[in-house]
């Protein structure tokens, strides 16, 4: 296949396919085993410096916030984020010194709320380094390929953009249709973390509602820790074995922590905690402030447990539930 | 603009539809005219009823009573496809061909302003048979030269997306802005304005415009937004003014 342009960008995740096969056979766990433990353990374990870090769900939706603020609390550093719409994931974990360098699909904005003033500080003044770009396509195909065990897959979308110039795709003459055809390279991240509404204790989870790039992140990750609401009984999940959406053998760590994804969405559940994400967005506008945010939120206490009861306890998370259900209305202090 | 913006989708369209704008857009066109279009969220959301706005294009109202609630893999390559007709995004800056820009402002290595990126919005101008784009119009907006391509439109003009490889035949339709609607000329691909609000003029929309845009030989004017309408938006839509503040 003739080669016409190559991408800029740095090759982040990738693999020869043959040398992760045996990375595979060599590391990932075949026989179902118990893999729950504690979230402080699940980090410690799996987080290393210099890893590529990509974490599930969508920035404000079932996102593993509980595992950010304990990579925080860790004191984690030098990880590069693939910011595959990334938001208040990305926020935090930039501004809290635990990502140095990341990849841009969608980052330092946080959708209808506006823009992220910690993350866009962070880049604006070099504090963090932007590796390159990507679309989210681009990303989930990236996932996507290595999910599948291949080097690259081609794709048509990125071609004669600036976003493909600073991507580390590259652009090819197809050798069936003789058109040009992105392809973009397999990403395996080092480490991945991804909430589940419920999974048994080899890791089996189910995912309520979107699954939004997880069903490949799951198998591209070389160490993923699941994240659930709940570790249910294994009849649960042999009973509907349509609803599995990540096998055991993907997984590296189960943890059980209910209402994980605070403040973000967790679907069926509970709604983002627009409250608690407007006081970040006001903070967050000074590095004192952000600053502040942590050493209250994550330095003052003992783990997620007593995060939760600081943002309101369980009467937060009943008023959250309400509003998902659409039983309350959502109010928010960033549209007033 | 939700208003205009809704009625330029026909019934029964599929609608890829990025966040803001675009979605309470949508999410009209559902409760008036179109109440058969497929709204479609780039997460997994297929079809939704829309109940309330979302804030985000993942959250649990992005797949409320949808057909599907499937991944953002399914629904890119649905468009990859050709089974979407329209594509709605927003935009920081736009030239003459529609390219957009949503990455940065200033240089890339020393950026004045860093933005969240491409997100879907590559791949929604990328791959949607038409695309639209809502934004605000100003000089600075419309721009001679982006800062950075991040979305192709008709790139250098006509068959230039075709030659990078994009798939034949797609590209901007629309542009709505508070001022107009503006679309791109059949043989240049240069946008060309069709439409201008109620008390705007064509002056208007020029002195907004920092390149040269082609004028329609008959500017229509759009019709203001119906009580019904009104009352929709604020009340059912957007509740909480999370756009329309």
């Amino acid at each position: 296949m003739e080669v016409l342009v190559k991408g800029e960008g740095p090759l982040l995740g990738w693999h020869d396919p043959d040398e992760q096969r045996k990375w595979v056979r060599d590391n990932k766990p075949r026989h179902m085993t118990d893999k729950r433990m504690d979230l402080g353990q699940a980090v410690s374990r799996f987080v290393r410096d210099g890893d590529l870090l990509a974490m599930g769900g969508f920035g404000h939706v079932r996102v593993s916030m509980a595992s950010i603020y304990e990579m925080i609390r860790q004191k984690k550093r030098n990880v590069t984020l693939s910011g595959k719409t990334a938001t208040h994931d990305c926020d935090l974990l930039l501004s809290s010194g635990v990502v140095s360098r990341i990849e841009v699909a969608y980052s330092f904005g946080h959708e209808l709320r506006g823009l992220s003033p910690a993350s866009r500080r962070m880049v604006e003044q070099g504090r963090v380094q932007v590796l390159g770009e990507v679309s989210n396509a681009g990303i989930q195909w990236r996932f996507k390929a290595a999910a599948m065990g291949l080097p690259f897959l081609p794709a048509r979308v990125m071609l004669g953009s600036e976003t493909f110039t600073k991507s580390s795709s590259l652009v090819a003459k197809d050798p069936f249709s003789g058109k040009n055809i992105l392809l973009v390279p397999a990403c395996y991240p080092d480490v991945s973390f991804v909430h589940v509404h419920r999974c048994d204790r080899f890791g089996n989870s189910q995912i309520d509602g979107v699954s939004i790039m997880d069903w490949d992140l799951a198998r591209a990750a070389r160490r993923l820790v699941v994240t659930t609401e709940k570790v249910v009984d294994d009849d649960v999940i042999r009973n509907e074995p349509s609803k599995t959406m990540i096998p055991f053998y993907s997984v590296d760590a189960v943890v059980e922590v209910p209402y994980g994804s605070h403040p973000a969405n967790m679907p069926y559940l509970y709604y983002s905690d627009e409250d608690h994400i407007g006081e970040w967005l006001k903070v967050s506008r000074t590095d004192a402030g952000t600053e502040q945010y942590f050493q209250k939120y994550v330095h003052g206490v003992k783990d997620f447990k007593g995060y939760l009861e600081l943002v309101g306890g369980q009467k937060k998370m009943d008023n959250l539930k309400e509003i998902e259900l659409l039983k309350a209305q959502t109010t928010a202090p960033w549209a007033e | 603009m939700a208003s205009v913006t809704s009625k330029i989708i026909e019934d029964g369209a599929t609608v890829l539809t990025g966040s803001g704008l675009p979605m309470i857009a949508m999410a009209l066109a559902l409760r008036t005219r179109t109440p058969n279009v497929t709204i479609i969220f780039e997460a997994g959301g297929i079809a939704p009823r829309i109940p309330v706005l979302p804030i985000s294009v993942s959250d649990s109202r992005t797949f409320h009573r949808a057909i599907m609630a499937t991944s953002l893999d399914c629904v890119m390559s649905t468009a990859q496809q050709g089974y979407v007709d329209y594509g709605m995004l927003g935009a920081a800056q736009i030239d003459m061909y529609g390219n957009i820009n949503t990455t940065i402002i200033g240089s890339y290595q020393k950026p004045k302003a860093r933005l969240p990126g491409s997100g879907g919005g590559n791949d929604v101008g990328s791959l949607c048979w038409k695309t639209i784009i809502v934004m605000q119009q100003d000089k600075k907006r419309f721009s001679r030269k982006l800062d950075f391509l991040t979305t192709p439109g008709y790139l250098d003009g006509p068959g230039a997306r075709e030659r990078a490889g994009l798939p034949e035949g797609t590209g901007p339709y629309r542009v709505v802005t508070q001022l107009g609607v503006m679309g791109f000329d059949d043989s240049t691909k240069r946008m060309k304005l069709l439409a201008v609000h109620p008390g705007v003029s064509i002056e208007d929309v020029r002195a907004n415009t920092e390149f040269d845009l082609i004028i329609a030989s008959e500017v229509s004017v759009t019709s203001l937004p119906t009580p019904e309408e009104v009352r929709l938006l604020h009340e059912e839509i957007d509740p909480s003014h999370f756009v329309l503040r």
